[in-house]
């Protein structure tokens, strides 16, 4: 399992994995599969894309520390293909849906609280796309870093509201990414609070 | 000789007229498009060839003067694009899901303040009065909207039938529920059987549709077969599908969006651009196949038809 993790393949087939969600859109724009309201449709599907990267690239942290710490190699990675499918998610607002008609985003974005949600959630992850390189960790210091990016947990709390406010009926969904977004941030205030058993903490520091 | 003087042009030579007058249109869109397919978007000018229609057509049906001339949709846009929250909320997923209902034998129950109440079967529905070709503009209040030409004859016709009693002020419509036909439905959201009304003024409007068909045949499922409601100045979910009851009352119907969310669904619902729901605009809406959103008219464009039933009512407050 190790082994896996620590290939150097491993990265390059989590990246092209990523892609998969906006080839199967290609594929659908090609093949009639967009729906009667493509943009809709097109908004719909990166905007649950987004919020899914978001949660993959939060659980990382809980099971590189259960599980394998080489595990963090494709966090930054994640992230960033999260912020990915919220750029194409926003584009497809602004251009697709607003023609870039700035002033009506910006009354939308006063006006509807879903979408100023929404547009806090986006704009929170663009200093951690600017700042996920080494470079930056070493400017800031990991420190610092580290409390910038925990801005991820606000956004993706945000993110779980903007849909909660958009569905007519069906919470099901948006309470779905809500109790996952729950867990995982439960799991790191029990994992701060109740540092594991000593055995364990060992175990893991032997490792390579 | 500079002119030649037979260059052989037969009638195959003539660009069809809908390929000359739609040009710019064309150019527009499938610019638009490609540049959309830059960010993953869609070639759906490019539409596959249409699908063959399932349903059985209906003969003898009239033209209607309340037509309207605007381009319609595709019947594969109609059918492949729900809201039949019963069979999923997805807009896709009632074409897929609603084959399992049943719509043969069906009968509607006719009750209330009626003089003559009555069960009413769809052969019956079918015959009660000539039907009619009425291509209306439906407007989602999800902010979409399509033309469809549906089939039937006003919804007066069918009250003419059971004679209201002078206690009858509403009517309500109430659509099929059965949970094992409809799997889907416990995931909605919403509570069933699905409940919709109108005052009886505006049921007994004669653009009010009491509706068996569209495109030439009888309705498909995921459209509401085998009988359903069409209230073109409404907003869509006023026109209760596959219906199992009508019943006239004294009281104003507890309607099922209404229910559910009050600010947001109003009793009335008349399609309205100055008022907006409260989590979106209803200014614009997008037409099902056009690329940029369009204005949206008072009472659907229907206003000299039916303005007149909410005179001196303000459309803000009873919205």
């Amino acid at each position: 399992m190790r082994k896996i993790f620590l290939s150097k393949w491993t990265k390059a087939v989590v990246f092209v994995a990523c892609l998969l969600p906006l080839g199967s859109l290609g594929w659908d724009a090609l093949h009639n599969g967009l729906t009667a309201n493509p943009i809709e449709y097109i908004t719909h599907t990166t905007g649950d894309w987004t919020l899914r990267f978001l949660l993959i690239t939060l659980v990382i942290t809980p099971l590189r520390k259960i599980l394998a710490p080489e595990l963090i190699r494709l966090r930054r990675m994640l992230g960033l293909f999260a912020f990915f499918y919220g750029c194409l998610h926003f584009l497809t607002y602004i251009w697709l849906d607003k023609f870039f008609d700035l002033a009506e985003m910006w009354k939308d974005i006063y006006k509807r609280p879903y979408i100023t949600i929404g547009f806090l959630a986006f704009t929170l992850l663009i200093p951690l796309a600017i700042t996920s390189s080494a470079g930056w960790i070493r400017l800031l210091g990991g420190r610092r870093w580290q409390i910038l990016h925990r801005a991820i947990y606000i956004s993706a709390v945000a993110g779980v509201i903007h849909y909660y406010w958009l569905v007519k009926s069906a919470v099901i969904r948006p309470l779905t990414y809500g109790a996952i977004v729950g867990v995982l941030l439960l799991w790191r205030l029990a994992d701060r609070f109740w540092p594991r058993s000593g055995a364990m903490q060992a175990a893991l520091k032997s490792q390579p | 000789m500079l002119f030649r003087r037979n260059p052989q042009l037969t009638h195959a030579d003539v660009t069809p007229k809908h390929l000359y007058v739609n040009r710019r249109k064309f150019l527009k869109d499938t610019g638009l498009a490609g540049a959309a397919l830059l960010v993953g978007g869609g070639l759906w000018e490019l539409a596959a060839p249409p699908k063959a229609h399932a349903g059985t057509k209906l003969n003898g049906v009239l033209k209607s003067p309340f037509s309207t001339t605007e381009k319609q949709n595709t019947y594969d846009d109609v059918t492949h694009y729900n809201n039949y929250y019963e069979f999923g909320v997805d807009k896709t997923e009632p074409a897929r899901n609603s084959h399992t209902l049943k719509t043969d034998p069906w009968s509607v129950s006719l009750e209330g303040e009626v003089k003559k109440p009555r069960q009413i079967t769809i052969d019956e529905i079918l015959k009660l009065a000539p039907l009619e070709e009425r291509i209306y503009r439906h407007r989602c209040v999800e902010a979409w909207s399509i033309v469809v030409p549906w089939i039937g004859y006003s919804f007066s016709a069918l009250a003419k039938l059971v004679e209201p009693t002078p206690q009858a002020k509403y009517v309500a419509f109430q659509s099929v529920y059965d949970p094992k036909q409809m799997p889907e439905a416990r995931y909605a959201g919403i509570e069933f059987p699905y409940v919709e009304g109108l005052r009886l003024d505006e049921a007994m409007n004669p653009l009010t549709l009491f509706c068996v068909g569209m495109y030439g045949e009888n309705l498909p499922n995921q459209d509401g077969a085998p009988v359903r409601m069409v209230i073109p100045w409404k907003y869509g979910f006023k026109s209760a599908k596959s219906l199992v009851k009508i019943r006239f009352q004294k009281e104003q119907p507890a309607t099922t969006w209404n229910r559910m969310a009050a600010n947001e669904y109003g009793f009335y619902a008349n399609v309205n651009p100055t008022v907006d729901h409260p989590r979106w605009s209803q200014a614009k809406e997008r037409r099902l196949g056009e690329f940029f959103k369009r204005n949206t008219l008072m009472f659907n464009g229907y206003a000299d038809q039916v303005a007149s039933l909410y005179t001196g009512m303000d459309l803000k407050k009873f919205y």
